[in-house]
């Protein structure tokens, strides 16, 4: 028998109101100011003044290229990283990768600070004083630093779950080393790399944080075209969100959502 | 046997460059944190000028207050919020708790510009402008759906058994839920509000979306210093180098702490 006036269910409904209001209600704000003019009426003039600037569509795919190199740099460095740890027989291999997730947990912006400081002395030897105008490749590098645990956190905790005698039978059918790399570990650890990629791709096409504190403010990204257009065409400031917000939704139904979000912190070490 | 000597030495090799490069920019901080002057470059003598400097600009103390207090509140009430979400959610209707849940990953997926943006334009349609209400709540959105995020797994994996038992034997469905449900979920609470705290400490664009002005946190503050430098003296800038070390050393002294203790807990077991 239950008591009266208390249910289980109802304890979700404080989530539910804090979501319909700042959740729910601001993505349709949004979609209302994407399809409207300034003087409130309906019109799909933002969607059509978006899609036919070039300027816009170019800043866009520069954009996405930037995110994309840092993406394949990230995927790079972070792969051999998450299969040399997660293959070691070391008995305190967690602390190595503890080391690898430590700097997350200082500030995001002290931490782009050190970088900064980091290229202002690199950039004061005679041989690297090209790096003082190099402001694509320091936002990349900037982006690689920062997001680089992202990309090795789920990429280990999937290459972890593959069973050693998976490695074991495939030497023992006498395939070499290539072949169990490219027929075992690559298939198996495919989800790990979709969900780094997400959130690796994601995030170094919007948080304009990096392109500005290490790109002179000279590399715009979506994030920051977003932000600027803010200041004054809400309208458009919406439309481009709307863009994105759809592009974002996309690619994560392609790749079947994140699948690792409570470990993308170390919140489980 | 010396081919596999090699190859394991390589390993480290790539392992331990990886790292040092993940370290070298905070690592260089923490050292020139201790010059008497402050330029990068030439280490010129040991002193504490810049942690001095730190503690006695009340504006850099004030943000720094300023950034752990939201931190804690946020993290504090998005972890009542989640939790209770989540106890809820897990015992709706399917439908429901697909609702929610949708509802509950828009702000986890989304771009964090979209939507620092979009509860910008919601605050400013309906009146509410900019306070440390629309502050707070702006930081609650993006850290509730990660305390829910782990908490749920937790509930999944509890014996439901033990809360009818808890009814049969007596106990009030409230009694039953923070006597018997509780305790079974905390681990994931915990690190909910971990995850919270970290996430508001971190977060730059919502709160620049959301602040009221002139209130500074540690992302703004030093975002602001580096990239409209003119406003603020070398000297402010070398003593975010102290800031940087502290956090550093706190951090590092935090996860050992944890991990020893988390290592005497399992021998305790």
């Amino acid at each position: 028998m239950k008591a009266p006036g208390f249910s289980r269910k109802t304890l979700c409904i404080p989530y539910a109101v804090f979501l319909i209001f700042f959740v729910v209600i601001p993505m349709c704000v949004i979609l209302f100011y994407a399809f409207t003019d300034s003087e409130m009426h309906f019109s799909f003039s933002n969607f059509l003044r978006f899609f036919s600037d070039p300027t816009k569509l170019s800043t866009i795919v520069y954009s996405i290229v930037i995110s994309l190199i840092t993406t394949v740099i990230c995927l790079v460095i972070a792969y051999p990283v998450a299969l040399i740890l997660a293959r070691s027989k070391l008995k305190k291999k967690f602390i190595i990768l503890m080391l690898f997730v430590l700097p997350m947990w200082i500030n995001f912006v002290l931490r782009i600070n050190a970088i900064r400081e980091f290229f202002n002395l690199l950039s004061q030897a005679d041989a690297l004083s090209w790096l003082e105008t190099a402001n694509i490749f320091k936002t990349v590098v900037g982006m690689v630093y920062d997001f680089l645990p992202f990309m090795i956190l789920p990429l280990y905790t999937t290459m972890l779950k593959i069973d050693d005698s998976l490695y074991e039978a495939s030497a023992d059918l006498g395939a070499n080393s290539f072949t169990t790399f490219f027929r075992i570990t690559l298939p198996l650890s495919m989800p790990g790399i979709m969900s780094g990629v997400t959130m690796v791709f994601l995030p170094s096409m919007t948080n304009y944080v990096v392109s500005d504190m290490l790109g002179n403010a000279k590399v715009t990204i979506i994030g920051k075209f977003i932000s600027d257009y803010f200041g004054n065409d809400w309208h458009m400031g919406s439309m481009i969100a709307l863009v994105l917000l759809i592009v974002v939704f996309v690619s994560t139904w392609l790749t079947g959502g994140f699948h690792s979000e409570e470990n993308v912190r170390g919140a489980n070490l | 046997m010396n081919k596999q000597l090699l190859i394991k030495c390589l390993k480290a090799f790539f392992v331990g460059l990886v790292l040092l490069l993940l370290y070298a920019p905070i690592l260089l901080l923490a050292v020139y944190s201790f010059d008497k002057t402050n330029m990068i470059g030439r280490f010129e003598g040991f002193s504490f000028t810049h942690y001095a400097a730190l503690f006695q600009n009340s504006k850099v103390l004030g943000m720094i207050g300023n950034t752990f207090l939201l931190a804690f509140v946020a993290a504090t009430l998005s972890t009542i919020l989640g939790t209770m979400g989540a106890l809820g959610m897990f015992y709706s209707k399917k439908r429901m708790k697909m609702l929610i849940h949708g509802a509950s990953q828009i702000p986890v997926i989304n771009a964090e510009i979209v939507t620092a943006l979009s509860l910008a334009v919601t605050f400013v349609a309906i009146g509410l402008g900019k306070s440390y209400f629309t502050l707070l709540i702006g930081h609650m959105v993006i850290c509730t759906p990660f305390v829910v995020l782990s908490v749920m797994p937790k509930l999944k994996q509890m014996d439901n058994s033990l809360y009818e038992a808890a009814l049969d034997l007596g106990a009030s469905p409230f009694k039953a839920l923070m006597q018997v449900v509780l305790p079974q979920i905390i681990p994931g609470v915990i690190s909910g509000f971990m995850l919270a705290v970290t996430l508001s400490l971190d977060d730059y664009i919502v709160t620049m979306y959301t602040r009221p002005s002139g209130f500074e946190t540690i992302s703004t503050y030093v975002y602001n210093a580096t990239t409209k430098g003119n406003a603020h003296t070398a000297v402010t800038l070398a003593s975010l180098w102290a800031l940087t070390t502290i956090i550093f050393v706190v951090i590092v002294l935090f996860v050992l702490i944890s991990n020893l203790t988390g290592r005497k807990k399992e021998a305790d077991r």
